[in-house]
């Protein structure tokens, strides 16, 4: 069965449709890249998959569950896809370790001495062990979003969403989350990127998805993709990010 | 004019009975209020259409209304309009009550809408369900950001009980006002009454001091 499958989605914001018949599925242990202009979805596409946002027609199966399902398949489905934001979006209020550890407790409802243990392994993961006791304020970007994908990690998703994940960082600083978002595709995780990181598109991404639009343009092996692009609207836009 | 101690120290038992008074009535009332005012700034803020129409009529009339009116109509008019009788103790404690709410309701409001939208999606992305989000992550937020506000709302209403003096409510300001009636000695009592006003008044704006230092805005 595949982990995500979208069925002629369409996603409206009033009259304007951001995703027009949509049809996609990813399997399980890929890692799908998506890029595309400012506008085009990537976002929404992104959203509807732990229904953050509601589509108005087709469906989106996740693990064979539907978005439209009612709160109980909602509830199973956001256990089963973690989510990175680009703003990080840490709880100011918590510690990096009690950001980690709130999932695991309040969603997955585990005792706080096993939900510790586990956040501990978790932020060691992502090389922030020594950081546990810091405040998000206390932290740098890169290792905010550390903490953020430690904190998607530690619901034990089967499916990663990352909304563009190093955007908001200066460019010496992401490469540490990119690291961390290499190991996880080294370990199978399946992932769902939306990026401008080409470089990490190539050498990661088991394939790449151009949107434009709200449509899906290109879908294909990324090296090939980015190689010898199919379309002179890829073309263009893949000067522009350069 | 000679000032005469004499008569600050003999009112002072009576003085001190009213202050006890005004201090309940504002706790109490300040404690339903914050309470109504939460719920109601909830109901503005994430609530369905009907239960916020209800809301912002309720907000829309204690605002549009002077407090004494308010007071005077819960003390007066009820009573004929529902056929009970309200003694003026709980008549100022409701006053306060749904006085202070509709203020606090905008309160609770703005703070709840300041609160990043990315984290609530995060509490939500994990499969929490709203009510958790707001109790653990954005209420938690929201009400660092009221402190200075509500603080603002518990002072105005601690002063506002001054105004139960038009039903005979012997709260400070009405015991200052019974015995001046008797001894004529205005400058003295009301002295006395202004000066326990501010040491209340200090008290809590150091309390209130005090909560902010320990819970910072994030
Ligand atoms: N909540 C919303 N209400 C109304 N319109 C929205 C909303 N969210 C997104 N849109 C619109 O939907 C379209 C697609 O937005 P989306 O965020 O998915 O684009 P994107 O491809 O992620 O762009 P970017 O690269 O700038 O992040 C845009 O035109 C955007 O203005
Ligand atoms: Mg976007």
């Amino acid at each position: 069965m595949s982990m995500v499958e979208f069925k002629q989605v369409v996603k409206s914001f009033g009259p304007l449709t951001v995703l027009d018949k949509v049809d996609l599925s990813i399997e399980p242990g890929e890692v799908v890249v998506i890029i595309g202009p400012s506008g085009s979805g990537k976002s929404t596409l992104l959203r509807c998959i732990n229904a953050l946002e509601t589509i108005q027609d087709g469906d989106i199966l996740v693990d064979g569950r539907s978005v439209r399902g009612g709160k109980e398949e909602i509830h199973q489905i956001r256990l089963e896809a973690g989510m990175v934001f680009q703003q990080f979006n840490l709880f100011p209020q918590m510690t990096a370790l009690e950001n980690v550890m709130f999932g695991p407790i309040n969603a997955r409802g585990m005792k706080k001495a096993e939900a510790r243990e586990l956040a501990l392994k978790i932020l060691t993961k992502v090389g922030l062990e020594t950081k546990a006791g810091h405040s998000p304020a206390q932290l740098s970007g890169g290792q905010q979003q550390r903490v953020a994908i430690a904190r998607a990690l530690a619901i034990r998703p089967a499916l990663m969403l990352f909304d563009e994940p190093t955007s908001a960082l200066d460019p010496e600083l992401r490469h540490e989350v990119l690291k961390v978002m290499r190991d996880l595709a080294a370990e199978n995780m399946t992932m769902v990127v939306v990026t401008h990181e080409i470089e990490f598109a190539r050498q990661v991404g088991s394939r790449l998805i151009f949107m434009e639009g709200g449509k899906i343009v290109h879908d294909g092996n990324p090296v090939e993709l980015l190689g010898n692009p199919p379309s002179s609207r890829l073309k263009d836009f893949l000067q522009h990010v350069h | 004019m000679d000032f005469q101690w004499s008569v600050i120290w003999e009112a002072l038992p009576n003085l001190l009975q009213g202050a006890r008074l005004t201090i309940l009535i504002a706790a109490v009332g300040l404690a339903g209020g914050l309470t109504l005012g939460a719920l109601a700034g909830m109901v503005r803020t994430y609530g369905p259409n009907s239960l916020d129409w209800l809301a912002r009529g309720y907000i829309l009339l204690i605002r549009g209304t002077p407090l004494v009116v308010q007071v005077m109509f819960i003390y007066f008019a009820l009573p004929i309009l529902a056929g009970v009788r309200i003694d003026g103790l709980t008549a100022a404690i409701l006053s306060i009550i749904i006085n202070s709410g509709a203020y606090v309701a905008e309160i609770v409001r703005g703070s709840l809408l300041s609160i990043p939208k990315g984290l609530q999606e995060a509490g939500l992305a994990m499969g929490l369900p709203f009510s958790k989000v707001l109790r653990l992550i954005i209420g938690p937020l929201a009400f660092r950001r009221m402190i200075p506000a509500l603080g603002n709302q518990c002072i105005t209403s601690l002063k506002d009980t001054s105004l139960f003096i038009v039903i005979g409510v012997g709260e400070l300001t009405r015991q200052g006002q019974e015995i001046m009636a008797e001894n004529y000695r205005a400058v003295e009592i009301w002295t006395a009454v202004a000066v326990i006003y501010l040491l209340i008044l200090t008290a809590m704006a150091y309390g209130l001091k005090y909560i902010e230092k320990r819970m910072p805005i994030l």
